[in-house]
């Protein structure tokens, strides 16, 4: 599978054509690319499915860039004051900003703009959404450990632009929904105590909602936030050609290769093509399925409130830690308004930000492990790892299901109180149940392994032994099989010692803690030894 | 015509159950002279209403309330631990509870909710006379009212002035507290949208003639008609509940359909 071959056999008979040859050459000897596709070229991907979630964010990317770039050719991101006189009936001769009423003529007048809209805000969804998946995929195989923390940093600094870019372009058409979503943002920069209402007033240019913000967020959105994504991708991706990919365990592969396909042509085919199959799931669902239908929001006005007023997916899990915050937080005291209904929700979103952005650096410092790890985890093997992602993901979950709150009620007839209570108490303690799970799950799956390698699987076959004896025959697993698994890191509670002055650091104490809570439970995996021991007693 | 309505909150089945019953009837009494004499001279439809009706027919609504509804409203339409006072809803009320099904009410839940219809146009029809002939109430609207031909624009801003809070932009419904709900307004006739606005069914607040002009309910009712008749222009609506239908189907169908495509295209072949 692992052939390098395939490229220069390739190489080899374009030598003969005419033309083509001709012009490679031409430019082969202007620009030396050669050395570049050679490089490049050879390059092996390993191929597993789970390996194309970052392809399909980075494709999602260039369709968002391609649909933006013809949304801004009819866009204008004014919010002066203008008369709607456009084909949709029920907002004509209303009065509205231009940024409005441009998103309507986009919608309604120009062709094909409705359908590049809702291409450019589904590819926006799912360019999220793919991230975070990819994301999930790194942590719960360990992809994060040296040498790549840093790719994992820029990664899921791209994921918080990502969500930036959503909420910026969310709140250009400048209808109810997105002004909405803006007074909330308001009211949550207010609640920062000292400078909250400084930064608002810097925001908006003045009082909410100003005649300012659309057109700030415009710059954000099509030139400032897109130019830091664009270059973080770039290094998010050499990073990637540096490191060399990871790979799944298995039977031939090691820390020092990788097995897989080779970038030319195979990958390089693979690769290209599945861009249309993203760019063609996006234009189904655009072409099929309507998504912010700013007809029906109307325009900004700052009185209505939409019943079903929600961000778009990704800001859910803030949205839901507003809703979930008791009430009677709010006071004043020595004459300040203190806003906890706000700040409590804005530090514990800001510190699971923080514990996920630095987990590489942390997970690095309690195993001490300072090797390169080219060869992934299966999630059972590093039982204390997937437990922090289960409790993680529950908690998100619990904040994102919570934005959807009223929604929930309506339609599996349930009291708003009690799914608030319910979301309160699965926020709170749901990480914890998640994390027990987790972790038993992981160490039963890994003793399951374990029992396979020793004594292979149960065939369901009864032998009747000549003394009289019944032993069911057990099937011995292959070397392929046993190698996947057996061929994991297992760590060890790190041991107290004194450093070189003969003292025990408060440092070092809380490391050992660490290192005690991670691996104290823990399944090491089958050795030689012992499998040359059950061997000997083979039925 | 608001005023008139008042019995039927403070009395309604919650609040009602833990009083005695002869409160419930004095404060109805009560408010029925208060609020009968501010509605003589602030309605003049329902009066002209209520005479057109015949002895006859009240009569025979008369014996439709006394078999179906006076369990719970009782015998003289004045309310009890179990139902509130009829006395004044006018016949506005009793043609929208009746006629969407949510009147006779079959279980006691957080609010009452639509259901087949239980009678006939003519039955209702009797109901709604016998109940109006009690005192005076808002009466059935005009024709011309419902004609659907108003002023969408005028209406779809209306509607998410007064409506949409409860109702969502787009008349998908939303939620209340304590498992009450504002329900979808898809599919409802334009006579009993105009009649749940002068009337105020359950949790839903009266918005009177001074409030929001008759022309106005008919641009309202004009908008939501053409949401109704006019699919939308983007596709499939997804229930238009916004961002929630909207990120549940990106997870679901969008990414599901991708991982799908993922697995195949790297998948060995055979």
């Amino acid at each position: 599978m692992s052939t390098s071959t395939t490229t220069t056999d390739l190489v080899e008979t374009k030598k003969s054509g005419g033309l083509t040859a001709a012009a490679s050459n031409y430019i082969d000897e202007r620009t030396s690319i050669s050395t570049a596709v050679k490089e490049l070229g050879r390059k092996i991907f390993p191929d597993h499915w789970s390996f194309l979630l970052g392809e399909v964010a980075l494709y999602s990317f260039v369709i968002i860039l391609l649909s933006g770039s013809f949304l801004t050719f009819f866009f204008s991101a004014a919010m002066t004051p203008v008369e709607y006189d456009g084909s949709f009936v029920p907002l004509k001769g209303v009065e509205m900003s231009a940024a409005m009423s441009s998103s309507l003529d986009i919608s309604f007048d120009i062709r094909g703009g409705l359908l590049m809209r809702q291409v450019h805000h589904w590819a926006a969804l799912l360019f999220v959404a793919a991230i975070g998946l990819h994301m999930l995929r790194i942590y719960f195989t360990g992809a994060f450990r040296k040498p790549r923390e840093l790719n994992w940093v820029i990664g899921f600094i791209l994921f918080i632009l990502a969500m930036a870019e959503g909420f910026t372009g969310y709140s250009l058409p400048d209808d109810l929904l997105s002004g909405n979503g803006l007074r909330i943002i308001d009211g949550m920069v207010k609640g920062i105590p000292l400078v909250g209402t400084w930064i608002s007033y810097l925001l908006f240019g003045g009082e909410f909602p100003g005649e300012a913000i659309v057109g700030r967020l415009y710059s954000l959105h099509i030139l400032l936030l897109p130019a830091i994504i664009v270059a973080l991708i770039a290094m998010h991706l050499l990073f990637v050609v540096v490191h060399k990919h990871t790979q799944y365990p298995g039977a031939g592969r090691t820390n020092q290769n990788v097995v897989g396909y080779p970038v030319l042509p195979v990958y390089a085919a693979k690769a290209g093509g599945f861009f249309f199959i993203v760019f063609g799931v996006v234009m189904l669902m655009a072409s099929l399925f309507t998504i912010n239908p700013i007809w029906n929001y109307g325009p900004y006005d700052p009185s209505p409130v939409s019943a079903g007023t929600q961000p778009d997916w990704y800001i859910g899990f803030a949205d839901g830690a507003l809703r979930l915050i008791p009430p009677g937080l709010e006071f004043v005291w020595l004459d300040h308004t203190f806003s906890f209904n706000i700040l409590i929700p804005l530090v514990a979103l800001g510190l699971f930000i923080l514990v996920v952005l630095i987990y590489p650096f942390i997970e690095a410092w309690v195993t001490g492990d300072k090797r390169e790890h080219h060869i992934l985890d299966r999630p059972r093997n590093a039982p204390t790892r997937t437990a922090i992602g289960a409790a993680g993901v529950t908690f998100y979950a619990a904040l994102w299901a919570t934005a959807s709150s009223d929604i929930i009620a309506t339609h599996f007839k349930v009291t708003m109180e009690g799914v608030i209570h319910t979301m309160q108490f699965l926020t709170l303690v749901g990480p914890f149940i998640a994390f027990f799970i987790a972790k038993r799950v992981c160490l039963a799956l890994q003793k399951k392994d374990r029992e396979i390698v020793l004594h292979g699987y149960e065939s369901g076959r009864i032998v009747r032994l000549p003394g009289g004896e019944y032993i069911e025959v057990h099937q011995p697993i292959d070397e392929y099989e046993r190698w996947k698994l057996v061929s994991y890191s297992d760590y060890k509670p790190l041991m107290l010692r004194p450093n070189a002055q003969g003292k025990i650091t408060t440092g070092q104490k809380l490391r050992a803690g660490m290192s005690r809570w991670f691996f104290e439970d823990r399944i090491e995996p089958v050795g030689t030894t012992e499998l040359e021991r059950s061997h000997g007693d083979h039925h | 015509m608001t005023t008139i309505k008042k019995p039927k909150s403070p009395s309604g089945r919650k609040a009602g159950r833990r009083h005695p019953l002869s409160s419930v009837a004095l404060i109805a009494i009560g408010l029925l002279f208060t609020g009968g004499a501010y509605a003589a001279f602030s309605t003049s439809t329902a009066s002209a209403e209520t005479s057109a009706n015949s002895q006859q027919t009240i009569g025979e609504g008369k014996k439709l309330f006394a078999a179906n509804c006076a369990t719970c409203h009782g015998l003289a339409a004045q309310g009890t631990g179990s139902g509130p006072s009829l006395i004044g809803v006018g016949a506005a009320a009793v043609d929208f509870q009746v006629g969407t099904g949510r009147m006779p009410m079959q279980v006691n839940g957080p609010q009452a909710e639509k259901k087949a219809v239980q009678f006939t146009d003519e039955q209702i029809a009797t109901l709604a006379a016998y109940v109006s002939s009690l005192a005076p109430g808002p009466g059935l609207p005009e024709a011309k009212l419902l004609d659907e031909k108003g002023d969408a624009a005028n209406g779809a801003e209306l509607f998410r002035i007064n409506c949409a809070m409860c109702h969502n932009v787009a008349g998908a419904g939303g939620a209340l507290t304590e498992g009450k709900y504002a329900p979808a307004l898809d599919g409802v006739t334009s006579k009993h949208i105009y009649e749940a606005m002068v009337t105020g069914p359950q949790s839903m607040p009266v918005f009177n003639d001074m409030n929001i002009s008759p022309e106005s309910k008919r641009d309202i009712i004009t908008y939501l008609k053409y949401l109704e008749n006019n699919p939308s222009p983007g596709g499939y609506a997804l229930g238009s509940l916004g961002p929630v239908s909207e990120g549940l189907f990106l997870w679901i169908f969008g990414l599901g359909t991708i991982v799908a495509l993922t697995v195949w295209i790297t998948a060995k072949s055979n």
